[in-house]
């Protein structure tokens, strides 16, 4: 029934030294759909590819918003995401209601990891099966950090995580170095560039798959968002204008996408993209 | 130590499960009814200090205050500080209970080695450590067992000054001149009306004159201060507290004073 | 290996028939397969640098540390489950916090090892915990003088003038022990350590690594401080070029 005698509960370690069902827990992470978070001087961004279970179905939430200045996208067991993002909340809230301070993104992302460890230790609990993406921003400036099952966190230029995220990471790494001096839009972009990366040949990004989470200054295309450059989640009609900056699919190696010409009226939506139907991706 | 797994190994001083590191039903249970036992709690203040004076002014923030801790009317200690350097950007002054104040100060050395060991360069700032005093003054209160203290906080937040106040209430108050106890009726005149508006041209010099001046008429005034005081500074260049400081006095003019000089009747 | 398969190595509540207790052994391979830490304890102070490996280029240099900080004079390197260290060096801490709640003084090292020893043996006794895959290196300077100690899975704790755990350890006790510790400055270690970081990195075999370095002594006031960046890039280059000598 098990693949070796050394995998059936998370107290045990393997000969090696292993812990297989942490090991596993990651693999529930590599069944979510893919996101991919990238970092510039300026902004930290998420994008997400959202699945739908079928045509009378909406698409599943990828995003939270934690606090003002932070927000995460998941990957994995949506239910242990819920769990850990309201721990987050408090977390988040507990810093503003003690100290009246934003709380440092670093330290956010540690408890959520310290609490993820304890589940790998302890007999009759299961290590969570969930990996998130972290932006914020704080004194330091913005943050990406990546948080994973085992309780390690680590801060990246850029990542992804999820089904099919590898193909995503070789074009982050083809590029990252470019990333720190990006402004938002050319950000937005590459994230879509690379988001794309991970889909199944037949499918695109449209307006209904894809969500875009930023913190940074607005971009031209955005209104109302405070001067902090707050955490907002963009999804729907308002991302046509990036996805209408991404170069066509074939296209070997895009040079570091032309911004979408700072919207003159913004940019009517051209038709043609997208119509609901193609967007529905059965669970895989 | 029994051999319920779940059982050992708490932090010894009883944190609460920090690491949710025991199932549902073995967690440390919810905190106690704070009603639910006939204990009488904090009523009065025992060992205390006097006011505490604190002004802006232009490259940050001065404060003073006395070396004396009485004891109801006896002049019981003479030495002690009740200025307390919090990190590198804040300083503390308080009046009321003594023994209060010096938990205070321990909680909040412990918070800063807590901010010290993350490591991260995030700093708390008097802005901070103001809003958390008051969270802890008014938590207090609520719990009807009051650290009976009335705190000073200034310090340099982002570069500017900053000065607050907050008492065993937990009310909060900012302002460019602020004194507790019987400074708040003697000193607060005198300083308002040497700072306000001034607080960006007011010299480090200016300022030290200015509470030594008050800081005398307190003495000449208030029966449980003392004539040695020290003053604590915070600018961009840090945090200092003086040596002692010795004021002088004339008490010439008691001689003519019904019941104090040497007449009689 | 004669564990495997005989059904004694899967709890720690469990002994073989001769007398072993696999699943700690089994934490130690965690840590045998991690990147070397190393604790160097001289005449005025601590040295501790560590090899982290670098599992992917889009990491953000210098961001992800994993030396801590337990008190204002206790640092920490861990070797093995890095989430485990950490959940080490959080209980670590409490100890530090609550020795100075009833003592009011700061924590020696030799009590605060006393206090995470126990624990970290706790988690060897019972079969709904697995114990720590990691070994821990503390090193401080407290009323003692300088002072080192490593915690291993296994709850025992000794104490070294050089300490070395993880992938590349023994190859740095053999560098450690041809010094003369006793007699190095702190300045001085720093140049050893990174030395010895950077000769059992093994460049074939093994991702790229940054080399982490803190230390305690005179030069910090007796804090645990980062290696200050110039210090840190001068031994980085003494140790590449101590490297192509010693090849």
């Amino acid at each position: 029934m098990f693949r070796n005698t050394y995998d059936s509960d998370n107290v045990v370690f393997s000969p090696q030294g292993r812990l297989h069902q942490v090991e596993y827990a990651s693999e529930a992470v590599k069944q979510g759909s893919a996101v991919v978070g990238l970092r510039s001087k300026t902004h930290s961004i998420l994008l997400a590819l959202k699945r739908s279970l079928g045509e009378l179905a909406s698409y599943q939430q990828k995003m939270y918003r934690i606090d003002e200045h932070v927000g995460i996208a998941i990957a994995g067991l949506t239910s242990d995401a819920r769990v850990l993002s309201n721990f987050m909340r408090q977390q988040a809230m507990s810093s503003r209601m003690v100290f009246n301070r934003p709380i440092p993104v670093n330290r956010l992302v540690s408890s959520i990891a310290d609490k993820a460890q304890v589940n790998t230790q302890e007999y009759g609990r299961r290590p969570y099966g969930v990996g998130f993406l972290v932006v914020g921003q704080d004194k330091n400036g913005p943050h990406l950090y990546e948080f994973s099952p085992s309780g390690n966190s680590y801060e990246y230029y850029a990542m992804s995580i999820g089904a099919r995220s590898q193909s995503a990471k070789t074009y982050l790494e083809r590029h990252y170095e470019s990333f720190a001096d990006c402004n938002l839009e050319e950000l937005i972009c590459h994230g879509l560039h690379a988001l794309r990366e991970t889909l199944q040949q037949d499918k695109e990004l449209t307006i209904n798959n894809t969500s875009i989470g930023i913190v940074g200054p607005a971009s031209a295309h955005e209104k109302d968002v405070p001067s902090a450059g707050n955490f907002r989640i963009l999804e729907g009609e308002t991302i046509q204008v990036y996805l209408d900056s991404m170069l066509p699919k074939g296209h070997q190696d895009p040079a570091p996408a032309a911004p979408a010409a700072p919207a003159e009226g913004g940019a009517a939506p051209p038709a043609g993209v997208a119509v609901a139907d193609e967007d529905v991706q059965m669970a895989e | 130590m029994d051999h319920f797994p779940t059982n050992w190994g708490r932090p010894r001083n009883e944190l609460h499960d920090q690491y949710n590191t025991y199932p549902i039903h073995q967690r440390p249970s919810q905190p106690k009814d704070v009603f639910g036992e006939g204990v009488q709690r904090t009523q009065q203040p025992i060992v205390t200090g006097t006011s505490v004076l604190a002004i802006k002014f232009k490259d940050g923030i001065m404060m003073a205050a006395d070396n004396l801790a009485s004891y109801g009317s006896l002049a019981r200690f003479k030495d002690i500080q009740r200025l307390h350097p919090v990190g590198t950007s804040t300083i503390i002054g308080a009046s009321g209970d003594m023994s209060d104040f010096q938990y205070l100060q321990h909680t909040l050395d412990e918070l800063m080695v807590d901010e010290f060991t993350n490591g991260d360069g995030h700093e708390l700032g008097p802005a901070e450590v103001h809003e958390y005093l008051s969270r802890v003054m008014y938590g207090r209160r609520s719990k009807l067992n009051p650290l009976w203290n009335s705190l000073l906080v200034g310090g340099l937040q982002d570069g500017k000054p900053f000065l607050a106040y907050v008492d065993l209430l937990g009310t909060t108050y900012s302002a460019s001149s602020i004194a507790t106890g019987y400074g708040s009726y003697i000193a607060i005149p005198i300083l308002r009306a040497a700072v306000d508006n001034k607080e960006n041209t007011l010299t480090e010099e200016d300022a030290r004159k200015l509470l030594h001046e008050c800081m005398r008429v307190l003495y000449y005034r208030d029966a449980r201060s003392l004539d040695k005081y020290q003053i604590g500074i915070v600018t961009s260049a840090g945090v200092s507290v003086s040596d002692a400081i010795k004021l002088e006095t004339n008490w010439d003019f008691a001689e003519g004073i019904r019941g104090y000089g040497a007449q009689t009747q | 290996m004669t564990s495997i398969g005989t059904g004694y190595d899967l709890s720690a509540s469990t002994y073989s028939p001769d007398g072993r207790i696999f699943q700690v052994e089994y934490a130690n391979k965690a840590v045998e397969n991690s990147g070397t830490a190393i604790g160097l304890r001289v005449k005025d102070g601590i040295v501790i640098a560590v090899e982290k490996l670098i599992h992917s280029k889009l990491l953000v240099p210098e961001a992800n540390r994993r030396i801590q900080t337990i008190d204002r004079h206790i640092g920490l390197a861990s070797s093995g489950l890095l989430a485990d260290g950490r959940h080490i060096s959080n209980r670590a801490r409490d100890e530090a916090a609550s020795y100075g709640d009833t003592y009011r003084s700061p924590i020696s090292l030799k009590s605060l090892v006393d206090r995470v020893g126990l624990y970290v043996q706790a988690y060897t006794l019972y079969s709904s915990v697995r114990p720590f895959g990691c070994s821990t290196i503390l090193g401080a300077v407290d009323k003692t003088g300088p002072i080192l100690y490593v915690i291993e899975p296994s709850g025992v704790a000794y104490g070294y003038h050089g300490a070395a755990i993880g992938k590349g350890r023994q190859l740095a006790k053999t560098e450690l022990e041809k010094l003369k510790l006793a007699e190095l400055s702190t300045r001085e270690a720093v140049i050893e350590a990174a030395r010895i970081i950077y000769l059992v990195h093994d460049d074939a075999k093994e991702k790229d690594f940054e080399l982490e370095m803190s230390w305690i002594g005179d030069e910090t006031n007796g804090l645990h401080l980062p290696v200050p960046k110039d210090l840190l890039e001068e031994a980085s280059r003494k140790a590449k070029e101590a490297l192509e000598n010693f090849e």
